[in-house]
């Protein structure tokens, strides 16, 4: 048991996570600075929460797609359709909470489809979502009409910029799906059978695991997710930007999931350390933008971390840093 | 629904903005292809629906192709045109080169083409006029306004770029830079990127609030669009300043957001990146076709400045109907 | 025997890794024109002596020597300049490249400084005829069976090094017909004066080709010895250090006619793959599949399974028809399934060896209704205990674990879900000898105690023992069912050859 808990502290995205916010703090002394102000917390930590609470949704929902060995690069177009969705249904007088689950239901439609191409119909996952990914996009600027859909409707804010307990409702409503997932994929035998899908997807099938039912579901979840940042992302700019709306953040999203130790080659995944990951990316963000660095280096500063975050994690690293506490260890089943 | 709407308004509202309106009758029954690059921003999107408008006020028969972004189907489409034999061509083209041999043809043609809002690597004969706006005048006509604003007092400006690298980000922060210079009370303390966007917008502010004492030390935002500027009000909202007031809003584009933000007080000045290149356009072919007047190879259309004095619920109504 | 007759010899290695002595002193010589079995369970240092011989690994204490003088080798391609070359198991050239720019890659004959195609491919045909091999060199050497592609790349390994060639386990993924070619090859290499180290896990391959067979154990050098005074029995204890029972039992267990049945296949076929068969199994039985590679017997194994499901026929379980579509159809209905290919359909190997043991048990529980961690620890550490599963732990990764300790997993697996009818294909391939007993062992007792079993293996003499009926297959076909007294491997062949109309290629 204490040996688990020393591992988990030792762990390399939290090492890093405190070094990038270590590096934040250094560039800017009030960093770690918070205030409440009008009823909510206020200061450039809570911006990393806030900022990064979108990420970390798709984060999410992508944990469990690259766990199968799966990729979908469909979340960014998703977020832009579902965000169009919300914001058209809320101007037109609908109330919102039909907005909401209207968005929700074309979110999950959207993973549905991925999961039909992927699952039933045998297509690569990274060309099965590019589908969606360059379609999407058209099917929001159609929604929009290719104009930024704006709206007043507070109880669709409140998602975006609202606040519970002082926290801002993204990083709450991360943190709920966050919960939620975890203890969906831990308490149930899903996440074992999805890690088996993503080692082996023949073993499964002969090990009786309803491999194409359990694809379906990852990316109807991975949609469910997109549509959750996309409401999000657009309740928080209090309009629906078809064009701009999660443009890239899949990449983003993928990248958090590597950082949070999950393998593209499938198998073992930590949804919370995926979320961590979406934390390091935002507070690498956060920070670039505290630095006041020309904005021409903001990719390259961002590239730098990333090749520091992932040697940190290489299995190099690991080695050297694991060495003195793995020789002693000695277990077995008596 | 949104585009009935949309037509009424636009119908309605059209005569608003003819500006001018000379030689409309040597235009009557023409036939004009107009090749536009798609709708990848609201502005495009009032540029087209301004555009009918404009054809239509003046009898054109306006044939319209949407390239979705690429060249090959605007070039496409320019054959097209070619081959029907229309009287005139109208281009958007979506990037600055290869344009030589499709142009060629539509000389050898004599169809006269003309660009708008962007330009071509190509020799001139090749087009009749270009309409373009002055990015770096747009710059100089907010800075020179900030000027203005704040008279001698110190003022510690935040900058939302453009996009790295992009043309309007670099122009507009060069005019900006123009205008300013030379009044030492006046810095530019910060300047990131917001991507054009509303929610980097948002972000970026809200990251220069923390930077500088809460947004106390903020006097001015200058966003290189309106979109970034209308994030950035909602990032000043929720510091609890008050945009306009404590920290003021200039910025560029003049889409019907930022005037419903002047009516709220929240921003302060907008310049105006009109969506009337077809206007100026029609005008110069018209007296082109009638006695052979060579336009300028470089029509630049007005930078026009708009303030809370400028009826913003006038202009809101005005633009909301275009597509923006 | 004077050193000097020796054309390869570790004298003294030791090679320690960590804390672990892998290797511990062994003396190891190599003659010309003989081929000498290099055997030892799995993780008895046999690969880790083979690195050292080839450059892969240096030597902590000892040497290696060459035509007596003692050599450093820095990397096997070094070796290769000393005439030492080694093929491994797993065939790696080039499958996309043609057969003889495989067999000369990095070599090639040159003209004009670029490469001479049509000299190089004159050159590949005469050597490939002098390995009895008339296929086009200018063909992709993907399009070749294993036993092809394992020929080029003994020709290749010979053609570079010359005086050593070291075999580490060819035949592991070759059919019978295929070994036979290879040992041809072997033989004609051996006749020429080269010498032959070949390591295997198959003793009567060992026994078919050797002159001299090594044996190693937990890193020590047990004995060498001239295989003509020796026994199989002899050779078997030098490997484990123990007497096991490797049974030579002529008669097929008896029929249990009595008890009640269990499954019965009728007219139960799929288009191209298996012709509709009848069979009929009772509890406590075992059906012995017999049948040359690619005969359909992996197919039928599938097919009863539902991993292909039957488009024909019918299927009973005790007594009651049933519809078969899917595996977990299959497993509901209590059947369990251990593929041939172990590592492509078998194991998990990133996930532990605990959830590798549970995870067929969990998947009949279904999604919600999840064994905790104490759960599974508990069933996997009674099957791993009953299975004798050799791992540190049951966290570790399976893919650590031995091939043998894999295939014992993935037993457990079945047996954790309590089955009723166990479909085990190849169970024993490619195993070591420990582990072999263990499931010949197992399968004993799953069939005393009353478990329907189907198991196809290649090892005729095992078959004989544990089986109560044999099938036979032919051209995805049942051609012959026998029963009784007096079957043993050479009635079986009988069966397969007589029912074989054509002669195998």
């Amino acid at each position: 048991m204490k040996r688990l808990h020393l591992e988990r502290l030792a762990n390399p995205q939290l090492l890093a996570l405190a070094g990038v916010l270590l590096i934040n703090w250094l560039l800017f002394p009030n960093f770690f600075r918070i205030t409440w102000q009008d009823g909510r917390l206020f200061g450039s930590l809570i911006d990393v929460l806030n900022r990064g609470a979108p990420v970390a949704i798709l984060a999410i929902g992508m944990t469990g797609v690259i766990a199968t060995k799966g990729v979908d690069l469909s979340v960014g177009a998703i977020m832009a359709v579902c965000g169009a969705v919300a914001a058209t249904m809320v101007v037109a007088g609908y109330p919102t909470p039909v907005a909401v689950i209207a968005a929700l239901a074309v979110g999950i439609a959207c993973g549905l489809w991925n999961g039909f191409l992927v699952a039933i119909l045998d297509i690569q996952p990274i060309v099965a979502t590019l589908v969606l990914m360059v379609a999407g996009r058209g099917i929001a600027q159609l929604i929009t009409e290719g104009s930024i859909v704006t709206f007043n409707d507070p109880a669709l804010i409140f998602i975006g910029t609202g606040s519970f307990l002082g926290f801002p409702m993204a990083a709450v409503i991360a943190l709920a799906l966050l919960i939620l997932v975890t203890l969906l994929v831990r308490k149930t035998a899903i996440g074992l059978f999805i890690q088996a899908i993503g080692v082996n997807r023949a073993a499964a099938s002969l090990a009786g695991i309803r491999s194409r039912m359990l694809l379906v579901l990852v990316y109807a979840l991975s949609g469910f997710c997109a549509a959750i940042a996309g409401i999000v992302v657009a309740a928080d700019i209090r309009g629906a930007d078809a064009n701009n709306s999660g443009l890239w953040l899949e990449l983003d999203a993928i990248l958090a999931v590597v950082i949070g130790g999950t393998s593209l080659l499938g198998g073992r995944f930590s949804v919370p350390m995926a979320v961590v990951g979406a934390i390091i990316i935002q507070a690498m963000n956060t920070g670039i933008l505290m630095s006041g660095f020309p904005p021409e280096f903001n990719l390259i500063v961002k590239a730098g971390m990333i090749i520091l975050i992932l040697l940190i994690q290489s299995p190099f690293a690991t080695r050297l840093f694991v060495r003195q506490r793995l020789v002693p260890a000695k277990a077995g089943p008596k | 629904m949104n585009i009935i709407k949309t037509l009424a308004v636009a119908a309605g509202l059209a005569t608003a903005l003819t500006s001018v309106a000379i030689a409309q009758d040597s235009l009557n029954g023409l036939v004009v292809g107009f090749s536009q690059i798609g709708s990848e921003s609201g502005w495009r999107a009032a540029e087209t629906s301004v555009t009918k408008q404009q054809a239509e006020e003046r009898g054109i028969d306006l044939k319209f192709a949407d390239a979705q972004q690429k060249q090959e189907n605007q070039i496409k489409a320019i054959r097209g045109f070619i081959a029907q034999g229309v009287d005139a061509i109208l281009v958007a083209p979506v990037v600055a080169t290869g344009w030589e041999d499709v142009l060629t043809e539509a000389k050898e043609a004599e169809i006269p083409v003309i660009l708008l809002d962007r330009g071509v690597d190509a020799p001139e004969d090749l087009y009749l006029t270009s309409v373009a706006s002055d990015q770096v005048k747009e710059g100089r006509v907010a800075g020179e306004w900030l000027v203005a604003e704040v008279g001698d007092a110190d003022c510690k400006i935040v900058e939302l770029q453009g996009t790295v690298g992009s043309t309007p980000a670099i122009n507009r922060k060069q005019g900006f830079e123009e205008a300013i210079a030379g009044h030492a009370n006046l810095v530019i303390a910060r300047s990131q990127t917001g991507d054009f966007t509303r929610a980097k917008g948002k972000e970026v502010m809200e990251g220069f609030i923390k930077a500088e004492n809460g947004g106390a030390d903020i006097c001015a935002v200058y966003a290189h669009n309106d979109d970034m500027a209308v994030g950035a009000i909602q990032a000043i909202k929720d510091a609890g300043l008050k945009p306009g007031t404590d920290i003021k809003v200039v910025s560029i584009d003049a889409v019907p957001d930022i005037f419903a933000a002047m009516v709220a007080g929240e921003a302060n000045a907008t310049v105006e990146l009109t969506p009337n290149m077809a206007g100026p356009a029609f005008d110069a072919l018209a007296a082109y076709l009638k006695d052979g007047t060579a336009p300028e190879k470089f029509i630049i259309t007005e930078s026009k400045l708009y303030t809370p004095a400028d009826n913003p619920q006038g202009e809101y109504d005005t633009r909301k109907g275009l597509g923006y | 025997m004077q050193d000097s007759d020796y054309v390869l010899e570790a004298r003294g290695v030791t090679k320690i890794f960590g804390n672990h002595t892998a290797l511990d002193a062994i003396d190891f010589g190599l003659r010309p024109g003989e081929v000498h079995a290099l055997l030892g369970e799995n993780g008895a240092g046999k690969s880790t002596l083979i690195k050292v011989l080839t450059g892969a690994y240096q030597p902590d204490a000892g040497g290696v020597f060459v035509d007596g003088a003692l050599v450093t080798l820095d990397n096997p391609l070094h070796a290769q300049t000393h005439g030492i070359g080694t093929v491994y198991q797993e065939v790696n050239l080039l499958p996309n490249r043609s057969v003889a720019e495989n067999l000369y890659l990095g070599h090639q004959p040159t003209r004009f400084g670029l490469v001479d195609h049509r000299k190089m491919e004159k050159a590949a045909k005469t050597l490939l005829e002098r390995y009895g091999l008339a296929i086009d060199p200018s063909s992709d050497l993907g399009s070749h069976s294993v036993a092809v592609q394992q020929i080029v790349a003994i020709a290749r390994a010979v053609e570079l090094s010359g005086k050593v060639l070291i075999l580490d386990e060819p035949t592991a993924s070759l059919d019978r017909n295929e070994v036979e070619r290879l040992f041809e090859v072997i033989a004609d290499l051996k006749k020429s004066g080269l010498a032959i180290i070949f390591i295997t896990h198959f003793l009567d391959q060992v026994f078919a080709i050797s002159d001299r067979v090594t044996v190693l154990r937990n890193g020590r050098l047990v004995d060498t010895r001239q295989l003509d005074s020796v026994s199989r029995t002899d050779v078997v204890r030098l490997m484990l250090g123990k007497d096991i029972a490797f049974s030579g039992a002529t008669d097929l267990e008896p029929e249990r006619p009595t008890t009640d049945v269990l499954l019965d296949f009728k007219s139960y076929g799929r288009k191209r793959s298996v012709h509709p068969f009848d069979l009929t199994i009772h509890k406590g039985e075992v059906i012995g599949v017999a049948g040359l590679l690619g005969s359909g017997r992996t197919e039928m194994a599938r097919l009863m399974f539902g991993a292909d499901p039957a488009d024909q026929g019918t299927i009973t379980v005790a007594g009651k028809p049933t519809a078969i579509r899917n595996t977990t159809d299959a497993i509901s209905r209590g059947f369990g399934f251990c593929p041939e290919d172990r590592k492509a359909e078998g194991i998990f190997g990133d996930l532990s060896v605990r959830e590798n043991i549970i995870i067929a048990l969990q998947g009949k529980l279904g999604w919600f209704r999840a064994l905790n961690r104490d759960e599974q620890l508990e069933i996997a550490g009674k099957f791993g205990e009953a299975m004798d599963i050799r791992a540190a732990s049951l966290d570790m990764p399976v893919k650590l674990l031995s091939g043998g300790n894999q295939q014992k997993v993935i037993l457990s697996r079945w047996l954790a879900t309590d089955p009723a009818f166990l479909i085990l294909d190849e169970p024993t391939r490619g195993i070591d000898v420990g582990a072999h007993a263990e499931i010949v062992r197992t399968i004993n007792r799953l069939r005393d105690d009353g478990m329907a079993m189907v198991v196809i293996s290649s090892e005729l003499d095992e078959v004989v023992a544990y089986s109560s009926r044999i099938v036979v297959m032919r051209d995805r076909e049942m051609v012959a069912e026998l029963r009784g007294k007096n079957i043993n491997p050479g009635v079986i062949v009988q069966a397969i050859a007589n029912s074989a109309d054509e002669a195998q290629p």
